[in-house]
């Protein structure tokens, strides 16, 4: 008989273990299915080809002539929101998979598996990021402040994309059909990005999109990050316009806390 | 008795589905239970309960000597879960999905590529170790499955239906896995539709119809509980049968039941191997022709008809 020896108790440090060899599986996934990284970035190189270059003599910018550098924090939103759908996705096919089944039987800790999730995803995202930056910058994005407030900017980005990956967590932990998910994760993509201040100010949306334009969280991460990267603001007038950093902290507050709890409340009972 | 599973007055109820109605079940340390039913039955419901997954509305389940709600984080511990799904990534390889269990286990990376390469090896999958488990066959994607249930040694193990939709030759090799694993002192809960897989593996048999135990015991005495080996007669002429069951009919215990449009005689023989031969001769001096001649055991279908009371077809 062989002994029967019952894997060691509880260190503080565990769940970091835990995290790490979770978000290490989805590392070594992405390297034989790059499928994720490619969409991610192409959905919003695609924004910034087809808007920045196609139409930038269309469109007018009030008080500057660069378009490029007005859309490009719009740009970055999509990086994240284009993320929601295939993260929810990888969840669901764990769920449908038994894999969830399999992480639950086993005595980690309860929040590991998503929280492990998110981090490679954030991770991945952070790859496209990178991408779609050097793209920025090829088509003549600048910014025209000192290093730490470009980073900040890039920094918050990285916030944003990680809050809305859980909004994709909770999507696919709550949904099985993928096909739900799928149009759910890229309707969600296409309003936020598109009913925002991304691509055009304000006043030259149509007059019952403008208040959600305007309070639309990603249009307060939009101005945080123009005015992170010292380029062009339309200001969109309001309480959201004057108090970017309070709607930022107050909406990606809540849909984190929200989405999180919900998500660990969902596979605990999954 | 040692006990490595006891439960007692189990209940969970989906919405209005009463999915289990108080279900019994105690298995002693380093022995085999087979849970049989059909579809629907409760079977993978009780399985979910005694693997921490879900919690009952009634009743307790200790297992490896904790109780599965008020202190799972110990009873997932000393357990292992195999799903009815293979519940590998098909992406990574097989010795990438042991190496995680055993990271997420605190084996360390040397402990978890060690173990890894240990159940490569007792699994027969060292071969196709490196290749992603997308390319695995059906047998082999089960075989990892339960070598993934393996990387934390676990005491008692849990299989919800372990071969369904394998072919004989790897469902006969996880049996000789199973059995191994018991003769290593593991205790075993194994679900199944199959009496045959019971029957193999299995020292104590619960039959679970409607979230009920219906019935419990050794295969043996599950068998009698159904009924004995019965001889069936297909005479070849259906318009002999008449002759066939007169000279049947004194062999048999009770009348025996005759279909006259197939020509089907069934009957339980009253002493065993003469009686075989006895029922032979006597169709030979006849004159009947005899298309098949077979004996017959009850099958699961008998067993769940027997049990729930439905007129069965002996």
């Amino acid at each position: 008989m062989t002994t029967l020896d019952v894997p060691t108790a509880q260190t503080p440090l565990a769940p970091v273990t835990e995290v790490l060899a979770i978000a290490g599986r989805r590392l070594r996934r992405l390297r034989r299915n790059p499928g994720r990284l490619v969409g991610i970035t192409l959905n919003p190189l695609i924004t910034m080809i087809a808007l920045g270059y196609l139409f930038s003599n269309a469109i007018e910018i009030p008080g500057s002539t660069n378009y490029i550098e007005f859309i490009f924090a719009g740009v970055v939103m999509q990086v994240g929101l284009a993320s929601i759908g295939p993260t929810a996705i990888a969840v669901a096919l764990d769920v449908q998979g038994g894999l969830v089944d399999r992480f639950r039987s086993l005595p980690i800790s309860r929040s590991a598996v998503l929280i492990g999730h998110t981090i490679a995803d954030l991770a991945i995202s952070l790859i496209g990021l990178a991408v779609v930056t050097a793209f920025g910058l090829l088509f003549g994005w600048r910014s025209h402040t000192g290093f730490l407030p470009t980073l900040a900017g890039f920094a918050l980005v990285a916030v944003f994309i990680f809050t809305v990956l859980w909004v994709g967590v909770l999507l696919g932990m709550a949904s099985r059909n993928l096909e739900t998910i799928e149009s759910v994760g890229g309707l969600v993509a296409v309003v936020f990005s598109f009913m925002s201040t991304g691509f055009l100010s304000v006043e030259k949306l149509p007059g019952w999109i403008q208040p959600i334009a305007q309070w639309n969280p990603v249009s307060s991460v939009i101005a945080a990050c123009r005015e992170l990267w010292g380029n062009p603001v339309a200001d969109s007038g309001g309480f959201p316009a004057e108090n970017p950093s309070t709607v930022i902290l107050v909406s990606l507050g809540t849909l984190f806390v929200v989405t999180s709890y919900l998500s660990v409340r969902r596979y605990r009972n999954a | 008795m040692d006990l490595a599973i006891e439960v007692s007055g189990l209940r969970k109820t989906y919405d209005k589905t009463h999915a289990l109605r108080g279900v019994d079940l105690s298995v002693r340390t380093g022995s085999v239970l087979g849970v049989l039913g059909p579809n629907g039955a409760g079977k993978t419901t009780a399985v979910r309960v005694m693997a921490t997954l879900l919690e009952p509305d009634g009743g307790t389940a200790k297992v490896a000597g904790f109780d599965v709600v008020k202190q799972p984080r110990e009873v997932r511990r000393r357990i292992g879960l195999a799903g009815q799904n293979a519940a590998v990534d098909e992406l990574l390889t097989g010795r990438e999905n042991l190496v995680l269990l055993g990271k997420l286990l605190h084996l360390g990376r040397d402990g978890a590529r060690g173990r890894a390469k240990e159940l490569l090896e007792r699994f027969d999958l060292v071969a196709a170790g490196d290749r992603p488990v997308g390319t695995y066959s059906g047998g082999m994607r089960r075989r990892l499955d339960l070598a993934s249930c393996l990387v934390g040694h676990p005491q008692v193990l849990f299989l919800d239906e372990p071969t369904t939709g394998l072919d004989p030759a790897s469902r006969q090799a996880l049996w000789n896995t199973v059995r191994g694993l018991v003769d290593d002192g593991v205790t075993v809960l194994l679900t199944t539709q199959y009496l045959e897989e019971a029957d193999y593996l299995a020292d104590q048999i619960v039959v679970i119809a409607a979230g009920r135990v219906i019935a419990d015991g050794t295969p043996d005495e599950l068998k009698r509980k159904v009924g004995q080996e019965w001889l069936e007669v297909a005479v070849a002429l259906p318009d002999r049968t008449p002759d066939a069951l007169s000279v049947l009919g004194p062999l048999a215990v009770d009348t025996p039941t005759v279909d006259a449009e197939k020509g089907l005689v069934k009957l339980q023989l009253r002493d065993g191997m003469d009686g075989i031969a006895a029922a032979a001769v006597a169709l030979r001096d006849a004159g009947v022709d005899v298309a098949d001649f077979s004996l017959r055991r009850p099958t699961l279908d008998d067993v769940f008809f027997n049990l729930v009371g439905h007129p069965t077809d002996q």
